[in-house]
């Protein structure tokens, strides 16, 4: 699916990215982690395009993407902060990302789920933090895709919402999808996760199960773990 | 890129802002022409007031609508389309939303009040134009400043600082350099010199147009005396152009090598 090559990527004098490689060939979930700063979303803005890498090379099934822009068509991004232009309705924001791709969309089902119908002739200027992710969600899995990035799926959502999203994220695996999703929440990992990619200084630290994880740690919990590799103690 | 500048435009037309700015040109066409009473006037005192303030609204806007739709940008990026497409079609949106205010508040009252029974037409129409023509530029100028500033403040205090510079101090160090240099034959170097800022050249296209001499300066006269007054229109004119291209050119190439 993805393979990423010697990636290198410095902001001013900080580098980012230092030779990241990293080859993500089947179908299933991977938590991307790591410290702040470790160079998750720049990895993951390097996929989409939106930061351009000083070296190396990056694969969507077999084509290297750098410069293009078509074959965004086949990734779904969930981004970081939802922010959304604050007179348009939701209604309008949901028509307009279905006008921009031309892709079937499916997005009354997941509005029903959400319970977002409500909120569909509000500006989202006036919506919530949490609804405002509820948009977002449905903004990203109203498509079918390949490669599905969620970036800080959870933020301000309800529990209610929260158990939606990660049923939505294990029907989209089983249709055989690729997720890559980055988070600080453990628990979620651990729930939905089936390989851990753990960034550290710009490179790929560890890559594996957490129960592999666990036991090259010798922790009980993947938070412990995940905080002794951090440390940089193995 | 008619996509996204739908958009754009729609979210623009729907802000406070808009109206604000569309109510006050409203305003003041309606004020000037009752304090006047006569639309020759009238203009002369919208193009002060025109030449100073669009570039100023247009800088202000740009730069606001670049910094508060970045997210929403982002989102865009991850989509299916060219940066260079988001990028055009939101530059486009801003500039003809804020032209639309221009042309709806002060054509309105000009046509209450009679302006096509008048001789003014044209050169109403050219104050237009020229306002149309700084919005284009000005925006222009800020997505500039704004794509190169990654911190808003400081990207706020660089495009004011630019305004302030083309519409008040270039003029100040011009006018103190010619008096410093006044026994050197300037024409010349003040025909050049007038070329590099926009708001200094569309006084002229509209002075040359509107012919009155006494407030044309003297870039003005020289411009006259050198290029006769059609020539002068043209000329003004494509270098207004040229102020559009070239700014625009430079977002465009800024994009390629720019991370979101």
């Amino acid at each position: 699916m993805i393979q990423i090559k010697s990636l290198n990527k410095k902001f001013g004098k900080l580098t980012v990215l230092d030779g990241l490689d990293l080859d993500i060939g089947k179908e299933g979930i991977f938590a991307i982690l790591g410290p702040n700063g470790s160079g998750k979303t720049t990895l993951i803005k390097s996929i989409l395009g939106m930061v351009i890498p000083d070296k190396g090379d990056i694969k969507l099934e077999e084509e290297s993407i750098l410069g293009k822009w078509n074959y965004r068509n086949k990734i779904n991004y969930l981004p970081q902060i939802a922010n959304f232009p604050a007179n348009l309705t939701v209604k309008e924001l949901i028509e307009m990302v279905k006008n921009l791709r031309p892709k079937e969309a499916h997005d009354t089902d997941l509005i029903q789920l959400f319970d977002v119908q409500p909120f569909l002739d509000k500006k989202l200027g006036n919506l919530s933090g949490g609804t405002k992710q509820k948009v977002n969600i449905i903004l990203t899995f109203m498509f079918e895709s390949d490669l599905i990035i969620l970036d800080e799926p959870t933020t301000g959502l309800d529990p209610i919402s929260l158990i939606h999203l990660k049923e939505i994220i294990q029907k989209e695996k089983e249709k055989g999808k690729t997720i890559l999703i980055t988070t600080h929440i453990m628990s979620f990992v651990e729930e939905v996760a089936d390989e851990i990619v753990f960034l550290l200084d710009g490179k790929i630290y560890f890559k594996g199960s957490s129960t592999t994880l666990k036991e090259q740690t010798g922790q009980l919990d993947l938070e412990h773990a995940i905080a002794k590799l951090i440390s940089k103690e193995i | 890129m008619i996509k996204i500048l739908k958009y754009s435009f729609y979210d623009l037309m729907r802000s406070r802002w808009s109206y604000v700015y569309f109510a006050f040109y409203l305003s003041l066409g309606f004020v000037l022409l009752f304090l006047n009473n006569d639309v020759n006037k009238a203009i002369i005192t919208l193009m002060n007031i025109i030449i100073v303030l669009t570039p100023l609204i247009g800088t202000i806007f740009g730069v606001m609508y670049y910094y508060n739709s970045k997210e929403f940008t982002e989102l865009l990026l991850a989509q299916p389309i060219k940066r260079n497409t988001i990028f055009m079609g939101q530059y486009l949106g801003i500039s003809i939303s804020l032209t639309l205010s221009l042309i709806l508040g002060l054509g309105i009252p000009f046509l209450m009040y009679g302006l096509f029974m008048s001789t003014a037409i044209f050169d109403f129409t050219l104050l237009l134009v020229v306002g149309t023509l700084l919005n284009f530029i000005f925006v222009a100028l800020a997505f500039n400043i704004a794509l190169s500033n990654e911190n808003r403040i400081k990207g706020f205090g660089y495009a004011i600082l630019m305004w302030l510079f083309l519409a008040v101090i270039y003029d100040g160090v011009f006018l103190i350099s010619l008096v410093m240099f006044n026994e050197y034959p300037l024409d010349k170097f003040a025909l050049f010199t007038t070329m590099f800022n926009p708001i200094d050249l569309s006084r002229i296209l509209i002075l040359l147009k509107l012919d009155i001499s006494a407030l044309l300066g003297y870039t003005g006269a020289v411009f006259k005396k050198f290029f006769g007054t059609n020539f002068g229109l043209i000329l003004s004119f494509m270098v207004m152009l040229l102020w559009i291209f070239l700014p625009v050119w430079r977002i465009k190439r800024k994009l390629k090598k720019k991370d979101f």
